[in-house]
């Protein structure tokens, strides 16, 4: 029965962040990299929300290889994913043609570097 | 009706034709000997159908050698090309022979001799020591070992029909997409990796989710034997590394498919997130091959000993570094590609690192032997000629991660060197070692010593003597993956000494064979019991050849090392007998197996129906069983108490 | 087998289902990631503001959340051992989960006839491949859920039967978790100025 509860609750939850998120980019709320964040946090918050509610991630006994194995996968997936983000940045940068390099320094003087 | 298959496919230059008339040959050689024995229904019983692991470890092993032979070969062609191709001969092989022959060298060594053998060792040796049965999803087990098989099938079958990739071990693109690669080779590549890559990952499932929860009662972590805590890395590795490879094989894919641009030079692609993505995956691969040799030989010097490791906390501390820090070092395989300086210093600092848990180990290790009772058999032997070598290679690795030195010596001779080292110094002794140590435990007599030494001075002096002159072949520029060196380099004494370097290695393969031979000739003058050699862990508690169930009655663990503590206590194996469950034999795997095999072969030729039918094949196949509710069957108390009474060997 | 087994059992499979899904965390991880550095890569080709409707993408959202909130009552049912309400659950399940399959297949075959399939550019090989991927375990779900309402139907509510709605369950949420992300990373994101 605690189990209906928490599946309600965890669909309502849901269903609140996901709308709050849909809004704050259609009605362009907030701008910029603050719009991003905040929408990156909803998604977040919804994340756990549903691996609480949906998945029973606390619900584990001793040991509780589940939460382990959950968090090996996370910081792997931090590790892996951000990192292939910032090496791809950083290679795109250095590795771009020199005709391209030209649009992309004009680019950034218009945003202000 | 075919799609891309025509006879032509067939058509093969020389040199290629001997290896596919010997293959079909040797298949039919073997087909044939088994209708003459009549044993085909011994083999589908005894061995294609079982669910026991010991059974799957014996096959995996036997594929694996097959696959050492194989690449053997390749080595012989690659070595007998480059000491014969300076100034104006051009050696044995073309050039599109050539990168073919060294991309199936690579791929074959490290996913189906190096991955096969640890494979084999997980499941001959992992759920014994531990305590148990048998692992802990026997079926998936069985269906992980025809998936590795079906990556061998398809790694032999461009020997008989079309060709293989001439991309290298990893395909880079753009070189391995359809524009420069049109042909079916980098598709055997890649669907032979992605099936058995499948079948690795679910292995890897399969023994975490064992080794959490299939331990004997009283064996906390901490109480494991070290082998398992290697194997437990390994596989943390496996699980979260083999998914990046089976979603970059499945982009590569579909750019050469169905026409995306992941990794095309045009529209948008991007051909170094593959390179990014592949060694995303790849390092953390040499660390789920490197980690059970380090295993293997924390048993085998504690053994040898006559003493417990030293160090155990420090041993388990440097596992879980090394399992950690495997993921944080993947950019030191293209520190040349371009990135900036900050992006390739953090890279070279974590390589450095990573390191130190390893020296940390090799340390425990001298400290075990230290006022020990040493006795210098073979196993011992092979740990000592791999703390020379894998030392040797290791200092290069460190010297490697340093960028700027990098940038000088990527892609020679000296990087080629540098991992050779590791894994045949590493990996491969490290295999021998346990392969002479656990044999007996199997078949109930020991191995031949005298011809394993043999076996031994062979590979050590011959290993040395084929990669110490690439070392400095590389120092001097030489780059890796030529069919030519122009002679006023003056280089081609060099690759001579490298040549004959191989050929002592044959040799001593050819001592390993005849062991092997000798042994089982002599075996009744060598049997032993179940204890060879005053084992200290729990595989050894097993009778000797191992019953299908292990263990009549699974042990109780009190401390480290219990096997060795229930003979100091001199305890007696309990005999409370009960019904033992064991799994069924299933068909289902095998037929798993061919069907991927059959969808594999269909998408590397473009015949679509074929693939189709494997797919939902393999689909119809798994419904059935994994909704079956009869896979089990029961071996009567009053059998355990008969097979227990049995003498030894008899059974 | 007695409950003690039973439950034994149980937690073997639940936990190697688990780590099963962490993998596929990370196969979608490494999706993500090529998006990310592709999502720019659109090669004169149309940008994400130029194919993405948002109200047809938070029906598809909504319907997915409502088919995993119904899964999750099924479960509740069989644990409970109501074999009908099981069945009538966990059949609603599957079809609002065609129903979101249906709406993304439309999705797609709308961008497809208008020249804007995955051969277009880096971008719309990373969208559909990463999206499709989704769908494609979706579909894997959906044919999941037809064997056990069939099994159900056949055998009852069996300790088997039990643990492998269980399992299905894991899976089902497992995929609302991930469209979490399509619908952050790849819709909003695309579409937030």
């Amino acid at each position: 029965m605690k189990h209906v509860i928490r599946y309600v609750i965890g669909f309502v939850v849901s269903v609140a962040l996901t709308l709050a998120a849909y809004f704050f980019v259609t009605g362009a709320y907030f701008a910029g990299s603050v719009l991003i964040a905040v929408i990156a946090v909803l998604a977040l918050i919804q994340f756990f929300v549903q691996m609480f509610c949906f998945l029973h991630l606390d619900e584990d006994e001793q040991p509780r290889w589940k939460l382990a194995v959950f968090i090996s996968m996370g910081v792997t997936l931090i590790i892996v994913v951000f990192g292939s983000i910032w090496i791809m940045n950083n290679l795109n940068y250095h590795m771009m043609p020199p005709g391209e390099m030209d649009a992309k320094m004009m680019e950034e003087k218009d945003k202000g570097f | 009706m075919l799609g891309q298959l025509t006879l032509e496919a067939f058509q093969k230059g020389l040199i290629e034709m001997g290896a596919q008339i010997g293959l079909v040959v040797g298949g039919l050689v073997v087909v044939g000997l088994l209708f003459y024995f009549k044993k085909w229904k011994w083999l589908w019983k005894t061995w294609i159908t079982s669910l026991d692991p010991k059974k799957i470890g014996i096959m995996y092993l036997i594929l694996a050698a097959f696959m050492l032979l194989r690449g053997l070969a390749d080595v012989l062609m690659m070595r007998a090309q480059q000491a014969m191709s300076s100034g104006d001969a051009t050696g044995i092989l073309s050039s599109d022979h050539f990168q073919q022959v060294f991309s199936a060298h690579g791929t074959i060594m490290i996913f189906f001799v190096a991955m096969g053998v640890i494979f084999a060792l997980f499941n001959l040796i992992v759920p014994s020591q531990i305590g148990a049965r048998d692992v802990a999803f026997p079926f998936m087990n069985s269906v992980s070992f025809w998936l590795f098989f079906v990556g061998v099938a398809l790694i032999n079958l461009p020997l008989i029909v079309g060709e293989f990739s001439a991309a290298g071990w990893l395909a880079y693109p753009p070189l391995s997409g359809l524009e420069y690669s049109p042909g079916v080779g980098v598709d055997y590549w890649i669907w032979a990796l992605q099936i058995a890559g499948i079948g690795s990952l679910l292995s890897g499932i399969n023994f975490l989710v064992t080794i959490f929860k299939m331990r004997a009662p009283g064996m906390r972590m901490m109480k494991m034997p070290i082998f398992v805590w290697s194997v437990l890395g390994s596989v943390s590795l496996i699980i979260f590394a083999f998914p990046i490879l089976t979603a970059t094989l499945g982009m590569l894919s579909l750019d050469r498919l169905i026409g995306t641009h992941f990794f095309t030079s045009d529209f948008g692609g991007n051909p170094m997130m593959y390179v990014n993505l592949i060694w995303a995956w790849g390092h953390p691969e040499v660390y789920i091959l490197i980690l059970p040799a380090f295993g293997i030989f924390s048993e085998i010097v504690a053994t040898f000993s006559g003493k417990r490791l030293f160090g155990y906390k420090s041993m388990v501390a440097a596992i879980l570094a090394i399992t950690f820090l495997s993921f944080t070092v993947w950019l030191h395989h293209f520190f040349t590609m371009g990135a900036g300086a900050n992006v390739n210093a953090f890279f070279g600092i974590m390589t450095a690192v990573i390191a130190v848990p390893t020296g940390v180990k090799v340390f425990n290790w001298l400290f075990t032997m230290y006022r020990g009772r040493v006795r210098l058999t073979t196993p011992m032997l092979w740990f000592l000629g791999f703390v020379v070598t894998f030392t040797l290679g290791g200092v290069a690795g460190v010297l490697m991660s340093v960028p700027a030195i990098d940038f000088q010596v990527h892609n020679t001779l000296f990087l080629v060197a540098h991992f050779h080292t590791m894994i045949i110094g590493g990996v491969l002794f490290g295999f021998f070692a346990g392969l002479t140590y656990w044999f007996p435990k199997f078949a109930g007599f020991r191995l031949n010593e005298r011809l394993g030494r043999y076996a031994f001075w062979c590979w050590l002096i011959g290993f040395l003597t084929a990669f110490v002159p690439l070392y400095a072949l590389g120092l001097m520029g030489a780059v890796r993956r030529m069919d030519h060196y122009s002679s006023e380099l003056g280089w081609q004494q060099l690759f001579i000494v490298a040549g004959v370097g191989v050929a002592i290695i044959c040799l001593g393969v050819f001592f390993q064979l005849l062991q092997l031979v000798v042994s089982i000739i002599q075996r009744k003058k060598n049997m032993v019991g179940a204890d060879p050699w005053d084992g200290r862990t729990l595989e050894w508690a097993m009778s000797t050849p191992p019953k299908e169930y292990n263990f009549a009655v699974l042990p109780t663990v009190t401390e480290r090392d219990a096997f060795w503590e229930m003979k100091q206590k001199k305890q007696l194996p309990s005999r409370n007998y009960e019904d033992v469950h064991v799994p069924k034999n299933s068909g289902i795997g095998v037929m798993v197996g061919m069907s991927a095999l059959a969808a594999g072969f269909g998408i590397i030729w473009h015949i679509w129906w074929l693939a189709l039918i494997g797919f939902i094949a393999v689909l119809v196949l798994l419904i059935v069983r994994l909704t079956s509710d009869d896979t089990e069957r029961v071996i009567p108390r009053a059998e355990v108490e008969r097979l227990e009474n049995m003498k030894a060997g008899a059974a | 087998m007695n409950t003690q087994e039973v439950a034994k059992v149980n937690n073997k499979y639940q936990l190697g289902f688990w780590v099963y899904l962490m993998t596929d965390c990370l196969l979608f991880g490494s999706l993500f990631a090529t998006y990310a550095v592709l999502r720019g890569a659109t090669y004169g080709g149309p940008t994400e503001a130029d194919i993405f409707e948002m109200p047809f993408v938070l029906a598809e959202t909504l319907i997915l959340l409502t088919s995993t909130f119904v899964c999750g009552l099924g479960l509740v049912a069989a644990k409970a051992g109501k074999q009908t309400w099981t069945i009538i659950l966990f059949g609603l399940t599957m079809l609002l989960g065609i129903a979101f399959l249906a709406m993304e297949l439309s999705e797609f075959s709308k961008l497809i006839g208008e020249g804007f399939s995955w051969q277009r550019s880096a971008f719309l090989s990373a969208f559909f491949v990463l999206v499709g991927t989704h769908g494609a375990h979706i579909l894997a779900g959906l044919i999941w859920v037809v064997v056990m309402l069939v099994r159900v139907t056949q055998r009852g509510l069996t300790p088997n039967n039990l643990r492998r709605l269980s399992l299905f369950a894991l899976f089902w949420h497992f995929l609302d978790v991930i469209w979490i992300f399509i619908f952050t990373v790849v819709y909003l994101m695309g579409v937030a100025k």
